[in-house]
């Protein structure tokens, strides 16, 4: 049987980098906020002949939208991000890069949010992303109100939930940096879905703890706890790779438009798998014993 | 057994018929980003109006629009009203209009007009009369909607109106005033023109009560000054705020997808949809065998239901939405999968078949149950999101991913288990090794 809990300390080791690169990248880079969030107008250009991303930001910049988000949607197709113009004035510049760099350009996808509008989107996505993991919170202490302490599950879950948001995050702040990604109302979306999947993972293997506790099958919990995520790890395993079959033909396949939407969904369902098997449970465990220095990197074994 | 041939040919009844035209106006109604088009979000400024009629009078804004936008043969647009916090946002979409200028003029014409009268400079400034009290400017909002163009017997265009009763006490005291002097008509700050470039400036010839008539038009002139004068009776202008200050005919957001980008998305997704179903599909029958094939199954029954579902209920599908169904379609799986792990336990306890599947089922849904509501508050507070956003692509993403999940629960729990009692009960197949139990 393989040791899930024994394994703990890595796990959580393993985790702590990534959240703390995350943390730091996101201190370093930030977050490249799209029109949702910052207002502005975001057109996706379609040259034809295709022309380079690097051509595309030097004419920008003679333009004067030296500070434009340029981002390669492929086959031609180009995501720019600028301060507010009308969109008379779009066709305008879009004429003028395509005389530029003697390609057609046609604009497929004109978008303009008020500058007002940016922190309202903020706020509310906050408010979202809350309401719905205090909303899972409830839940989780809800439905496994039978057992001792209904608190500490809900918890470990929040946990975990939280771990996948902040590795998620700290990802999608490095491609901004390499790549110009930003974020959008879609990337909330994304998260949250991910959220309610991380979640819904979680709760399977809580589930069979909770029969297993109450079948008594070893009066030594991590060992309960252990054997019911191996039991599980059929299911955990089947149902993410079925869903990442899907997520990754759209994200091959789908198209520019929703690809880092798809991105989002596709290291959240990678990404909640792990969580859910491998940190949640665990943290469960350490909380039953108290084991906190577990938690540690490199704390002494103590079982 | 029956129930579900009787849904699954209900079902399929209401999809195939537009396989002709699966995504088109008689098929599944497609989103802007789909179907190309124009979405347009404003805020109205309720600040003129009476508090606590703000309800009634947005309603009276959306039929307005709607009858308008309607009059100039916008296929199936969409008009809301989003409230929150007070404020008004209203929400408009295009289908088929791709120039968003011309989107934006048909809703600009929504302004008020105004009445205006010259001050001893020759200044345009608004015209106004005292009712109850109160000083008011004579606008378009006191007509009633029957302006209507008339031809006199010589052959001269004129214009008809009536005013409703604060607006015939308005006209009374400006036309007593102004008798003999000229009148022009103002849409924000600009005067209206006609054909010719000139103000349009009536004489006022005669004290005008409840009704009176606009002459000297040219035909043309007449009738889009027809237009715009039934149009204009709106009570809130629409712009956005900006800081505090209102900014007339803005929007707060705007979007123009190109149709052609809305088909390529169609395509991509299509494609995306049939090689991960595909991948889906294989995966269920080399890993679980039988019930990975009856899984199958009903994940078919399952697509075709949603997409009958999609389209009777109407879901406008989205891009995202798109990604929601086909997303659904993988987490379907998801207790099916549960299911079949289950059954497995038991029969390697050397349960019967029968026994093995209806402990399996039973087992399972807790854990189908519990798990899938996180997803149901996650869609619920993305719906809630994409209200406040006035993003219509979170919330048909949060829509489809809903119901799908929804239906999931009742595909695994119904239709799976009826499939695998009839296999079982029909003893067809007996060998373990098809459950993919090894003895």
């Amino acid at each position: 049987m393989i040791d899930f809990v024994g394994k703990k300390q890595w796990f959580f080791l393993i985790s702590g980098i990534l959240i703390v690169a995350g943390i730091i990248s996101l201190a370093v880079f930030g977050l490249k906020p799209g029109p949702d969030f910052a207002g502005g107008t975001s057109m996706t250009l379609q040259f034809s002949p295709p022309v380079e991303q690097s051509q595309l930001r030097e004419k920008m910049a003679e333009l004067g939208y030296d500070k434009a988000t340029i981002q390669n949607a492929g086959e031609g197709n180009f995501i720019i991000h600028i301060v507010e113009i009308t969109s008379g004035e779009a066709s305008e510049l879009a004429g003028q890069i395509g005389a530029e760099l003697d390609s057609q350009v046609k604009i497929s996808d004109y978008y303009l949010a008020s500058p007002t509008v940016g922190a309202e989107t903020a706020r509310n996505a906050g408010i979202a992303v809350i309401i719905a993991a205090v909303a899972m919170l409830f839940y989780i202490v809800w439905a496994f109100r039978r057992m001792p302490s209904p608190f500490r599950w809900g918890t470990c879950a929040v946990i975990a939930l939280i771990h996948d948001v902040f590795i998620i995050v700290g990802i999608f702040s490095i491609l901004g940096w390499l790549a110009g990604v930003e974020i959008d109302a879609l990337f909330i979306t994304g998260l949250l879905a991910v959220v309610g999947y991380s979640i819904n993972n979680t709760v399977v293997i809580f589930d069979r703890i909770r029969e297993n506790v109450s079948r008594h099958i070893s009066p030594d919990f991590a060992v309960t706890v252990n054997s019911s995520i191996v039991e599980t790890l059929g299911r955990s395993l089947n149902t993410s790779l079925t869903t990442l079959f899907v997520i990754l033909a759209l994200f091959l396949f789908g198209g520019a438009t929703i690809h880092y939407f798809v991105l989002v969904l596709l290291l959240g369902v990678i990404i909640g798998t792990y969580s859910s098997v491998c940190i949640s449970s665990q943290l469960l465990v350490v909380w039953e014993r108290r084991e906190w220095r577990a938690l540690l990197p490199f704390a002494k074994r103590t079982t | 057994m029956i129930f579900i041939l009787a849904l699954f040919g209900f079902a399929l009844w209401s999809v195939v018929p537009l396989d002709r035209n699966v995504l088109g106006r008689e098929g599944l109604r497609l989103g802007l980003d789909l179907a190309g088009g124009s979405y347009l979000v404003y805020q109205a400024d309720v600040s003129g109006i009476e508090p606590g009629t703000e309800d009634e009078i947005m309603d009276g804004v959306k039929g307005v629009i709607e009858r308008r936008i309607n009059a100039l043969g916008v296929t199936e647009p969409v008009v809301e009203i989003q409230k929150q916090e007070g404020e008004y946002n209203i929400v408009i979409q295009l289908p088929g209009i791709a120039d968003i200028e011309k989107a934006k003029e048909m809703v600009g014409l929504f302004a008020l007009l105004e009445f205006r009268e010259q001050d001893e400079e020759g200044n345009w400034i608004p015209a106004t009369g005292t009712v109850n009290g109160e000083e008011l400017t004579l606008s378009s909002r006191y007509f009633k909607e029957n302006t209507s163009v008339r031809i006199s017997q010589t052959g001269e265009p004129f214009l008809i109106f009536e005013w409703d009763e604060t607006g015939a006490q308005l006209s009374k005291q400006i036309t007593t005033r102004l008798l003999g002097k000229y009148m022009a008509i103002y849409l924000g700050n600009e005067p209206l023109r006609g054909e010719d470039g000139r103000i349009i400036a009536p004489e006022v010839k005669g004290v005008i009560e409840d009704k009176g008539q606009i002459e000297n038009l040219s035909l043309t002139d007449a009738q889009e000054l027809r237009r715009l004068l039934n149009a204009g009776r709106i009570d809130v202008p629409l712009g956005r705020w900006v800081d505090g200050e209102f900014e007339p005919s803005v929007p707060l957001y705007e979007r123009t997808v190109d149709a052609t980008l809305g088909q390529d998305s169609i395509g991509k997704s299509i494609m995306a949809a049939v090689i991960g179903i595909v991948l889906l599909l294989v995966f269920m029958i080399l890993y679980y065998r039988l019930p990975g094939l009856v899984a199958c199954l009903s994940l078919g029954i399952y697509g075709v239901v949603l997409l009958a579902i999609f389209k009777l209920v109407p879901v406008t599908l989205t891009l995202p939405g798109v990604a929601g169904f086909i997303l659904s379609l993988g987490m379907a799986v998801d207790a099916n999968v549960l299911i079949f792990e289950r059954m497995k336990e038991e029969l390697r306890e050397g349960r019967s078949l029968g026994a093995a599947v209806e402990a399996g089922f039973n087992r399972a849904w807790t854990a189908i149950r519990d798990s899938n509501i996180t997803t149901f508050i996650a869609c619920i507070v993305l719906f809630w999101l994409g209200g406040t956003l006035g993003a219509f692509m979170v919330r048909g993403f949060a829509v489809t991913l809903f119901i799908g999940v929804a239906l999931s629960m009742f595909t695994a729990i119904v239709i799976t288990r009826t499939f695998l009692r009839l296999i079982i009960g029909s003893q067809v197949v007996t060998n373990l090794a098809a459950y993919g139990v090894k003895k």
